[in-house]
């Protein structure tokens, strides 16, 4: 139960301290940090990152969705597909889905021509791909749990009873 | 022309967090601990039901006591959660927030020349609603080391046996204590032997830590002789749209309610659609709240042990109130972390004199900031020591 709590509360701020976490949970700090490496050991947690809101930036910033459409034969399984696209540096994250395609995949670079070229000359020629559909993010308003764009200031009063 | 004002609305001197709140208005980096509300919006399923109400123009008067099919869900919410047992049709009235049910409490059973009974810290408004009513006010200091509890002792010692009304509020605003069954017990007891009757305020009911929630009405011959109030605010993260409610006897409800439709008339109707959902489909919106506050209370609780301030071990509302270091005052410590510092805590002698040399200090307030505000109290303790 306690490493799932720290689990909630790293995927809330991965940046709280091991000493903040054991405040809030009421563990020792030695527990929290025991926790955290029995998670990272077990695969459960792979990595920390920021939650970047690159309208924010002047540097731009591309990324696109992409649906993939796949033909399977008797060799090939959608985990060898998967695998070899998950190699490219420029796909953020990929997953097999229900519904209309079978990929859902998230592209990054840093322009329009760039990301089309990939999907084009590197994705588009794969041959088990037989469709490939690209949406362009064009403003985002959400990501991995945080609002993003401008904070609403906190405008209750400084004092109430 | 100049105004004659009441000799009541003189004897109540201006609120003492006002001055401080002109204090804070000056900077622009204050964080601020001083509010006794949510930080969270209120829960969007409750939102939508306010706005689908307006889109369809039901902006009209609801029945006095408010709609019955809220005056319904709430039977059955605090017959669920807290085992009352009310009866929709007379025994509750919806309010404009629990404020206007505890205003209507003391006009509808204080009598001028009443004593109220009511146990302190407390709430700030009790004691001028008393004194709007023309009672008289009779303090009961709780003690810390009693976990702010109620006791029969104290009762005694103030001389509550002699007053006619005894308000209570658990779990409290400021101090964050409740009351355990165990504690209620002698409460009710010392209730029923000395005719009093009892105002209890539960608004912060939901917001309990450990162990469950007891309503003093729950004892036996406790319900004829006590309103309970509750409401929307904290629980349900609704405070603008200020929607509470009384439950009570019929006689007793049916007295603030004449009062009620004489001057409210009816509760917020928009208000009333949105907190029918908020009991209806909120119930998981306000368990994450909950857990979040309790995270909060934890790290607050912890960093003032690290900054070597006392702090009473809270386990219900959410604020703390840990004593001010030796050498201040609470209304000096508070004026000097605002100008020094930019943090705003409230004094605990505004919420009567037994708070003198403690800090109201509200969790309601995201993380970071908490963070960011225990830091700067850290640092303004060690620059004073």
């Amino acid at each position: 139960m306690s490493e799932r709590e720290v689990l909630e509360l790293l995927r809330e701020n991965a940046r709280y301290s091991t000493a903040d976490i054991a405040r809030m949970t009421d563990l020792e700090e030695g527990e929290v940090e025991a926790a955290i490496e029995e998670l990272e050991a077990a695969g459960v947690v792979r990595g920390y990152q920021a939650v970047v809101d690159w309208d924010e930036l002047e540097d731009e910033r591309v990324r696109a969705e992409v649906e993939l459409n796949v033909h399977l034969d008797r060799e090939t399984g959608y985990g060898d597909i998967a695998e070899r696209l998950a190699r490219f540096p420029q796909v953020k994250a990929l997953r097999l889905v229900s519904g209309d395609y079978d990929f859902d995949m998230e592209v990054e670079g840093d322009s329009i021509r760039e990301v089309s070229q990939f999907i084009s000359e590197k994705v588009a020629p794969v041959p088990e791909i037989t469709q490939t559909v690209t949406h362009y993010v064009m403003t985002s308003y959400k990501e991995n749990g945080i609002e993003l764009g401008d904070g609403e200031d906190d405008e209750r009063l400084s004092f109430s009873p | 022309m100049e105004f004659e004002l009441s000799d009541r609305v003189q004897t109540v001197p201006p609120s003492g967090i006002r001055r401080f709140f002109e204090i804070a208005e000056e900077r622009d980096d204050v964080i601020s601990l001083g509010v006794g509300e949510p930080d969270f919006a209120t829960p969007w399923a409750a939102r939508d039901a306010a706005i689908t109400s307006l889109e369809k123009g039901k902006t009209s008067y609801t029945a006095n006591r408010g709609k019955r099919e809220l005056r319904e869900a709430i039977a059955d919410y605090v017959a669920d959660r807290f085992d009352l047992g009310y009866d929709p049709d007379e025994e509750i009235i919806v309010t404009a927030g629990a404020s206007e049910a505890v205003d209507l409490a003391f006009r509808a059973f204080v009598n001028p020349g009443d004593t109220v009974a009511i146990a302190q810290p407390s709430y700030i408004s009790y004691e001028p609603g008393v004194i709007f009513a023309g009672g008289e006010v009779l303090p009961v200091p709780t003690r810390e080391e009693d976990e702010f509890r109620l006791t029969v002792e104290g009762l005694e010692e103030a001389g509550a046996d002699e007053a006619d009304v005894l308000v209570l509020c658990y779990p409290n605003n400021p101090t964050g204590a409740i009351m355990p069954a165990e504690d209620l017990e002698p409460i009710a007891e010392f209730a029923r032997e000395h005719d009093l009757m009892v105002l209890s305020d539960e608004i912060y009911a939901e917001l309990t830590y450990e162990g469950e929630h007891t309503s003093i009405a729950t004892f036996e011959g406790m319900r004829e002789r006590t309103i309970v109030f509750n409401g929307f605010s904290k629980a349900h993260a609704m405070t603008g749209l200020r929607l509470g409610y009384a439950l009570g006897p019929a006689e007793a409800i049916g007295a603030m309610n004449k009062i009620h439709q004489y001057t409210m008339l009816s509760a917020p109707t928009t208000a009333q659609y949105a907190a029918l959902e908020a009991l209806d489909s909120c119930e998981n919106d306000v368990r994450e709240m909950v857990s979040q506050y309790d995270r909060r209370r934890q790290f607050v609780l912890s960093r003032f042990r690290e900054i070597g301030m006392d702090v009473f071990e809270a386990k219900g509302a959410f604020y703390c109130f840990p004593e001010v270091p030796e050498g201040f005052t609470a209304e000096e410590f508070a004026e000097d972390v605002l100008r020094e510092q930019g943090v705003a805590v409230v004094p605990g002698d505004v919420f009567g004199d037994v708070g003198e040399g403690h800090l109201r200090v509200s969790y309601a307030t995201g993380l970071e900031d908490l963070r960011e505000a225990l830091a700067r109290l850290e640092a303004f303790v060690e620059d004073h020591a």
